[in-house]
């Protein structure tokens, strides 16, 4: 997966689980969950699909490595099998 | 033979619109099966049927609003004779109903407004909206409106911006207004430190996938159960000038709606739930509830509330009661904080949990009992499990 493909997907599951986020307002740099008003429980089943599609689990002790779009694509990419 | 009404949603419903019929003439149906979906201020709610049956006939049409009361359906029970008499209201079971609030529902419409064209020179049009003073305000019969009063107008003769109520909004309102008149509240609050808690769970969690993860407002309304099991006093209703405990525990979750509002959906039977299934249930309950899909058992059977504004940022919420309830939970964010431990002062996971109790209930002692087991469960949070 490239990061690109990686960066869509993510997009598509925080679009899939909050359906009234504006896509626009999703920004790289921003923390994920206080921008978009993400509860513990959106964000948890917001990496449970990640997980499906990339194939990556997230430990809870690697929370603060995926708290923006960019972080979380870095995240994903470094882990991914290729 | 009775009627399927449409049953009372919650003290600021008047009616609401038959969506869809889930089933059809001649159908058989269960108790607790779901045979309606019907649309609410607190949107779409399925409703469920309370006896065995058969649909004899359907009264309404879909997409027709519908009064409370009103029935729906016919349903031939079991056994009934036909000689037996209809009953009117049907709405079976004991729900958490709370009387109609003396003040009118609706807020009075006012009297539709002829817009007369106002006699005004184009400047003082202009002014005026610059302003935003509404010239009618200044008109007087026949004569045209200068500049120079639409200058010297008063702050009185602004506008006032109107806003919109929502519906929601007007049922949280009434419902509050009745509480602060009528339930002399009691408040205790206690520091609670859920660095064990917390620990417990991280490790917990790791031996988990990530499908089966219990993140800590599932372990907190679980300790919050127990609690209410050791306290039973704190879960029911005030009714009739007396207590009405009830065995089954039915916290109303606060849930924030991302676009406005908030619901407090009953997580049914959380007594019957071990910390897997109060996880499983709460998810599957939030997301029904931010996908409008509710059930009337869920909105109207609420014991107790348990509002946990963590999300938010707050340290602690001294809620108001939802009458008839007699209890409400506050649980605050949880923050790092400092703590003394024996003669060292460190740096721990701190919680604000407070109660707001119901003094014709209860007394503060029966609340201070309950917030000490809650903090003992907290501290050996392997009895959660």
């Amino acid at each position: 997966m490239t990061q690109e493909q990686i960066k869509t997907a993510i997009i598509e599951q925080i679009l899939e689980i909050a359906p009234d986020i504006d896509e626009a307002d999703i920004l790289p740099d921003k923390n994920i969950q206080r921008s978009l008003e993400i509860d513990s429980f959106d964000f948890l089943k917001i990496l449970t699909a990640l997980n499906e599609v990339v194939g990556v689990e997230v430990p809870e002790s690697d929370y603060a490595k995926v708290d923006t779009l960019e972080h979380m694509c870095e995240y994903f990419k470094e882990r991914v099998k290729s | 033979m009775s009627a399927f009404v449409m049953p009372s949603l919650g003290a600021d419903m008047e009616s609401a619109v038959l969506m869809e019929w889930k089933v059809k003439e001649g159908d058989r149906v269960e108790k607790g099966q779901v045979i309606a979906e019907v649309e609410t201020s607190k949107g779409v709610i399925e409703i469920e049927v309370f006896e065995e049956g058969i649909i004899e006939k359907i009264l309404v049409t879909e997409e027709t609003e519908c009064a409370v009361g009103m029935p729906l359906a016919m349903i031939r029970t079991e056994g009934a004779s036909t000689t037996e008499k209809i009953s009117e209201q049907s709405t079976p079971e004991p729900v958490a109903e709370i009387p109609h609030a003396d003040a009118p529902l609706e807020a009075p419409i006012p009297e539709p407004t002829i817009q007369e064209r106002i006699k005004a020179s184009p400047a003082a049009r202009r002014k005026a909206k610059e302003m935003g003073i509404d010239l009618f305000s200044l008109a007087v019969q026949g004569e045209e409106i200068h500049l120079s009063q639409v200058e010297s107008a008063t702050p009185a003769e602004l506008v006032e911006p109107k806003t919109e109520v929502s519906g929601m909004r007007q049922a949280i309102s009434r419902a509050m207004s009745r509480s602060n008149a009528e339930i002399p509240h009691y408040y205790l609050g206690t520091s609670i430190n859920m660095t064990p808690a917390l620990r417990w769970l991280e490790e917990e969690n790791k031996k988990r996938t990530i499908k089966d993860r219990i993140l800590p407002a599932a372990l907190l309304i679980r300790a919050v159960v127990l609690s209410l099991k050791a306290v039973p006093e704190l879960n029911g209703f005030w009714e009739n000038d007396a207590p009405n405990i009830k065995a089954e525990i039915h916290p109303g979750i606060a849930i924030a709606l991302r676009k406005e509002g908030l619901i407090t959906p009953a997580l049914l039977n959380a007594e019957t739930m071990n910390l897997d299934q109060t996880m499983h249930s709460l998810d599957e309950l939030i997301t029904r509830t931010r996908a409008g899909k509710l059930r009337n058992t869920e909105i109207t059977r609420q014991t107790i509330t348990i509002t946990n504004l963590g999300d938010l940022g707050v340290e602690s919420v001294y809620g108001v009661i939802y009458p008839p309830q007699v209890a409400l939970v506050g649980l605050g964010r949880i923050m790092d904080a400092p703590w003394a431990e024996g003669d060292a002062l460190c740096v721990r996971k701190v919680m604000q949990a407070t109660l707001a109790g119901d003094h014709r209930a209860t007394d503060g002692r029966t609340g201070a009992k309950f917030l000490e087991k809650l903090n003992d469960l907290l501290q050996h949070p392997q009895e959660l499990l």
